[in-house]
């Protein structure tokens, strides 16, 4: 085991990554200078400006390029710097890479990677800020992951690139610099198994990225001060979801809370709590419970946005709420 | 940088002008069978036919190898026939049947044919152009000589994907033709109601790629201009535009009002036809006689009469297919 960050180990796997396979191209903006977090750094160096390809502010046509490269045979990895500049690629996103397998009879695979990154709390107010992952759980095509810890992120990224479909690979930028234990050679882990990173048997928290943490310190406080034991679950990626790990978990505790930064309106949370009830209502002994920001834009004034912030006070008062 | 092709049609020799006016009138003749097609319910959905503009897809994919990668827009059965798809599996493709080229999935605004380099047209006008980009970039960075092409009509011009398309092409000096067939109309509104440049290859000039303005309906033009281009995209230089002008005998879809266009004198049009005018030149330069054309013309018409029969005869595709058609294994 060695300290790491997410930042540290996503650069790892994308230097792996293209050792081992020459097909493996990293493109975006300023990427050859290490882009804003330094999740690039020292790739020029190594790999060269053929394989580290700075483009200019264009969302749309890089993505489109992606999917050109991908759709030749090469195993992209495109990097849109915020979530929020997503809204400039959706076109070639959704209308293109999700669609090309499906729509050519299985003749075109996209094995293209989008790394992005999205979440607020750190004053950068409403367009860099967003959690938009909810709008590309609903496109059929496209999978979505979004690690919560340095491990996650090597194993998952490792097996983004690997897949044959596009993948969107949402960061978290709260998490990039969280110091962790991490093994010394990385897991791979598969896209699809979610991980229950607490056991409990009274209410099962199912939480995604920066609320895993969340959702962790909750059950902390909820253990000492009202002896509640919370299971928590961290899907780690939305699409494919490993529902049957947390139906499982449902059957067992009668109780679920959905908790994620993103907008509560229309949220992932709600897919989940609708396919949790249809699939384990006779288990339920409470409401599905949810926990998200509210139906506004990401407030600049500090206070506001750290009081627009949902975290482990909403987790546990959800919790509580629901006996 | 502006391209002038002072002798066009020097380097068309009479074999390939023949085979030129096959695939000319494959395409011609099976787009009029999907306009009655359409018309008598057979086959469903929106469907754009590039009957007038034949000359532009036999010239230009006639000339390309199956590694070379083709991709075009929403007016695309021409660019998928011309590159080598079969006219039985793009017929059924229309009709939404199981043996189409994707299996009924994709339709008219989507054919893909990889089997020989047509990766995908699309339904998103513009949309293929930095996908095409990108092709080109896999084939500079595998070290391939393989060059990237793409159809685009003046509609797609004013579009911001093309644009940023125009300037990572330059910027990269990429492998790509970018084909423009300009037939006056963005849907139902002509070219100058929607912008004030009427040559396409004026809007890319301050990029200073090489560029040309033809007469998209004359074949042996187009032969030579895209020929050039090619050879010098195939050396690795890029990229290239070519804008050919045509003209749109139908509608932007089968069906569409038609109220925004007057249609063309049918003398003016025999002047004009692509397939006439190759027919006419070949004729006076003694490549072939009426008998020759006469054999072209009833072999294409069989051909088309057979991916008729092909397609209608073809089961529907199973329901089974749609989840397991989303995702790629692995």
């Amino acid at each position: 085991m060695a300290e790491t960050t997410t930042i540290a180990a996503i650069n790892r796997t994308l230097v792996d990554a293209m050792r081992a396979d020459e097909r493996v191209i990293v493109l975006g903006e300023d990427v050859a200078e290490g882009g804003p977090y330094t999740a690039t750094a020292g790739l020029v160096e190594e790999f060269g400006v053929e394989r580290v390809i700075n483009t200019p502010i264009s969302e749309a046509a890089i993505t489109g390029v992606a999917i050109g490269a991908a759709q030749a045979g090469l195993r992209p990895v495109l990097e849109i710097m915020f979530v929020d500049f997503l809204t400039l690629a959706l076109d070639q996103l959704v209308n293109a890479a999700a669609k090309a397998h499906f729509m050519s009879g299985g003749q075109l695979t996209v094995p293209l990677v989008v790394r992005t990154q999205g979440g607020a709390g750190h004053r950068g107010a409403a367009q860099h800020s967003q959690s938009l992952e909810s709008w590309l759980t609903h496109v059929p095509g496209l999978k979505v992951v979004m690690p919560s810890c340095a491990a996650d992120a090597a194993g998952l990224l490792a097996s983004a690139i690997a897949d044959p479909n596009p993948v969107v690979f949402v960061e978290c930028k709260s998490l990039y610099f969280r110091r962790e234990e991490m093994p010394d050679d990385p897991v791979p882990v598969p896209i699809g198994d979610a991980a229950v990173l607490r056991g409990g048997r009274d209410v099962t928290v199912v939480a995604v990225s920066r609320l895993v943490h969340e959702a962790l310190a909750a059950a902390e406080r909820l253990a000492a001060e009202d002896g509640i034991e919370v299971e928590v679950i961290d899907p780690r990626t939305l699409v494919p979801l490993d529902l049957a790990t947390i139906v499982g978990s449902v059957e067992r505790t009668g109780a679920l809370v959905v908790a994620h930064e993103a907008v509560l309106h229309g949220g992932f949370g709600a897919e989940l709590a609708a396919r949790v009830q249809g699939a384990a209502f006779e288990f339920l002994d409470a409401p599905i419970a949810r926990v998200g920001a509210p139906f506004t834009p990401v407030p600049f004034s500090a206070p506001l946005e750290d009081a627009y912030l949902p975290g482990a006070d909403e987790i546990v008062a959800a919790v509580r709420g629901l006996r | 940088m502006l391209n002038q092709h002072k002798r066009p049609g020097e380097s068309l020799d009479g074999g390939q002008a023949a085979g030129l006016l096959a695939t000319m009138w494959r395409i011609r003749l099976f787009e009029e069978r999907v306009g009655q097609l359409a018309r008598s319910g057979d086959i469903d959905g929106l469907v754009h036919l590039s009957i007038g503009q034949e000359g532009v897809a036999a010239a230009v994919c006639s000339q390309l190898r199956d590694d070379d990668h083709v991709y075009s827009g929403h007016r695309a059965h021409g660019h998928a026939i011309a590159k080598g798809a079969s006219l039985e599996r793009v017929m059924a493709e229309l009709m939404g049947r199981d043996t189409g080229l994707c299996r009924g999935l994709g339709g008219s605004m989507h054919l893909v044919d990889v089997e020989h380099g047509f990766m995908g047209a699309t339904g998103v006008v513009g949309g293929t152009v930095p996908i095409a980009l990108g092709s080109a970039l896999a084939a500079r960075l595998r070290g391939t000589d393989a060059v990237a092409v793409v159809f685009f009509g003046d509609g797609a011009v004013q579009a911001g994907h093309f644009n940023e398309t125009i300037n990572l092409a330059t910027l990269w000096r990429l492998p790509l033709v970018l084909v423009c067939e300009n037939n006056g109309f963005a849907e139902f509104t002509p070219r100058s109601a929607h912008t004030v440049v009427e040559r396409v290859s004026d809007v890319v000039a301050p990029y200073g790629l090489e560029r040309s303005t033809v007469d998209g309906n004359d074949v042996p033009a187009v032969w030579d201009a895209f020929g050039s281009y090619l050879a010098s995209a195939r050396s690795g230089a890029g990229p290239f535009l070519l804008e050919c002008l045509t003209h749109r005998v139908r509608g932007h879809y089968e069906g569409d009002p038609g109220r925004y266009r007057d249609s063309m004198a049918e003398a003016e049009w025999k002047e004009k036809d692509p397939i006439l005018r190759l027919e006419r030149h070949g004729m006076a330069a003694g490549w072939y006689g009426e008998d020759e054309l006469r054999t072209i013309g009833e072999a294409a018409a069989a051909a088309v009469e057979d991916a008729v029969r092909f397609g209608l005869e073809s089961p529907f595709p199973p329901s089974a297919l749609l989840e397991a058609a989303v995702y790629a294994d692995g």
